[in-house]
């Protein structure tokens, strides 16, 4: 009998996982997948490491700044230097004919707008106390309108796109609008905080953690996957797995999605597919024969829209190219012992259609990713220089790419818009963890980790 | 445990909490908060800390108690007097 079952190992699972074998408690994380990572992971190609989903560590601090990434590194007792976070160099918002630059110190930003919007910058103001006025696990005020909310504070509606871009894009599983609540954790770990990366990128956060877990007695089973979680006297007793085999527990924390749990929950009414996330992503990674930045490629990222108009929702055709986001990993400051990655990536990502990724034949599919690749591509060098023809190698990976590995509904990144912050479920001892509990990015999610396994699965009194 | 025994206790507890913190010259009378950066779920873990280690049990009720130095160590010796050190 295991104290606490953990569905997935992904940051949230492993923080959790962490928290709970600290604490000796019998625990266990369960994952289908051959290897550990989730949303957040990397894979091997041609003889390159590629990452996914990381594109920087957002709530970048520097060591002894107070913040989510510091609360995280004092949880699971890692030392600053143990994730060897390089910062940004500078990113950028990019419009037709317009721009706003940022890093991690928000003065930049701020600098930017009072140039380029100089009777916005009173409202900037306003807006920034809002959102450092604004607690983060406030379930009542969360879902409140940001685009009624950036109304208020500002008049400029392109300033409010522009805002909105890096905003929805780092973590809006909702469309057209967005969470106030969202928004400002999204704002804050974006603007206020800040872009770092591991030289190794997400590898040596992942590796870090399963040693760490590992090393205090936690389990980690990979290519188990959960098919059922067995209730029984509105208890849950335990799990079944793909193989059948059942193994029993006081409580599971699940992090796969709150519909993904619901789904396989003994007893449930069928989940309402409608409710499930919507926005999915495709990825065209390329890798090039020179650094970016000596062909003028010189920013961490660029968030970028072809209109005045930020238009975020589902995509209508196979990807929407309109808006999307660059990011070079070459482009942080790493120590002179690392020095620069052996070689140049670009990675730019779009929104695209899960259902028509999903509906192709395998031809078809080939084909699209060609397709997709150019065609994202020749979007993307509209905002960075032209990069193409130092290009050496390619790949693709899609919203079905994601669900493959992830069973996340839609392939969606974000989860489900309705997040449930506290992770209660209609069960007393089966709570979630990850994206559906409310927290994105990567120290969010381990964040939510460590949050929910210190709220509801920690034995504070019994001896 | 002596007080000063538990004192070493505690100090221990928070280096590896709040290990950059600089705690050499932490002033026992006066709260935790005021000198050092620590948020809930830093308390959270003192108390966690205690039991997994000296085994003492702390209520909810009693978080209070451990706002400073010497406060803590005043309410933790009743509980910690038959331990050895």
């Amino acid at each position: 009998m295991y104290d606490t079952l953990i569905i997935g190992a992904g940051m949230s699972g492993l923080a959790a996982g962490i928290r709970l074998a600290h604490y000796d408690q019998r625990v266990c994380i369960l994952e289908r997948h051959n290897t550990i990572g989730g949303l957040n992971s990397f894979y091997r190609m041609n003889g390159r490491d590629y990452d996914v989903g990381l594109h920087a560590v957002t709530n970048y601090a520097p060591k002894g700044v107070r913040g989510p990434l510091q609360t995280l590194l004092r949880q699971l007792r890692f030392k600053w230097e143990e994730f060897a976070l390089a910062p940004q160099i500078g990113s950028r918002i990019a419009f037709p004919d317009i721009e706003l630059r940022f890093t991690n110190d928000l003065d930049v930003l701020r600098g930017e707008i009072a140039d380029k919007f100089p009777n916005q910058i009173d409202g900037f103001d306003r807006l920034c106390g809002r959102i450092i006025g604004y607690d983060d696990l406030d379930q009542e005020n969360y879902d409140q309108s940001t685009r009624t909310i950036l109304g208020e504070c500002l008049t400029e509606p392109l300033l409010i796109e522009m805002l909105l871009c890096p905003t929805m894009w780092y973590g809006n599983a909702r469309e057209h609008d967005m969470d106030f609540g969202q928004f400002s954790i999204m704002f804050r770990s974006i603007f206020m905080e800040g872009f770092c990366r591991p030289y190794r990128g997400v590898r040596l956060i992942l590796k870090n953690l399963v040693k760490r877990f590992r090393s205090l007695g936690g389990e980690l089973k990979l290519r188990r996957g959960v098919r059922r979680i067995v209730v029984e006297d509105k208890r849950v007793q335990g799990v079944e797995l793909d193989n059948g085999e059942f193994i029993a527990a006081k409580r599971v924390l699940s992090s796969i999605g709150r519909l993904e749990t619901l789904r396989i929950c003994d007893g449930t009414q069928a989940v309402d597919p409608a409710r499930a996330g919507r926005m999915a992503f495709v990825e065209s990674v390329s890798i090039l024969d020179k650094q970016p930045k000596s062909l003028g490629v010189n920013d961490t990222i660029v968030f970028y829209n072809d209109s005045p108009s930020f238009d975020w929702c589902r995509s209508k055709e196979v990807c929407d190219t309109r808006t999307g986001v660059v990011c070079s990993p070459n482009n942080y400051q790493y120590s002179d012992e690392d020095g620069e990655l052996a070689e140049g990536v670009v990675r730019i990502t779009s929104i695209a259609s899960f259902d028509s990724w999903n509906e192709m034949s395998e031809e078809e599919y080939r084909i699209n990713k060609l397709r997709w690749y150019d065609r994202t591509v020749a979007s993307a060098v509209r905002f960075v220089p032209d990069f193409r023809r130092h290009v050496i190698d390619t790949d693709m990976f899609t919203p079905t790419t994601v669900r493959r590995f992830t069973w996340h509904d839609n392939g969606a990144i974000y989860g489900a818009p309705d997040k449930q912050l506290d992770g209660t479920t209609h069960l007393p001892n089966l709570f979630l963890c990850g994206t559906d509990q409310g927290f994105v990015g990567i120290v969010g999610a381990i964040v939510s980790g460590i949050s929910m396994a210190n709220r509801h699965c920690l034995d504070r009194d019994s001896e | 445990m002596a007080p000063e025994e538990i004192r070493n206790a505690v100090l221990e507890i928070l280096e590896d909490i709040a290990p950059d913190e600089d705690l050499s010259s932490l002033d026992d009378t006066k709260s935790f908060r005021d000198q050092i950066e620590l948020d809930s779920m830093d308390f959270l873990d003192i108390v966690m800390e205690l039991r997994k280690r000296y085994r003492v049990q702390i209520p909810e009720e009693d978080y209070g108690q451990l706002a400073s130095m010497s406060s803590t160590v005043e309410y933790l010796t009743p509980k910690m007097e038959h331990i050895t050190a």
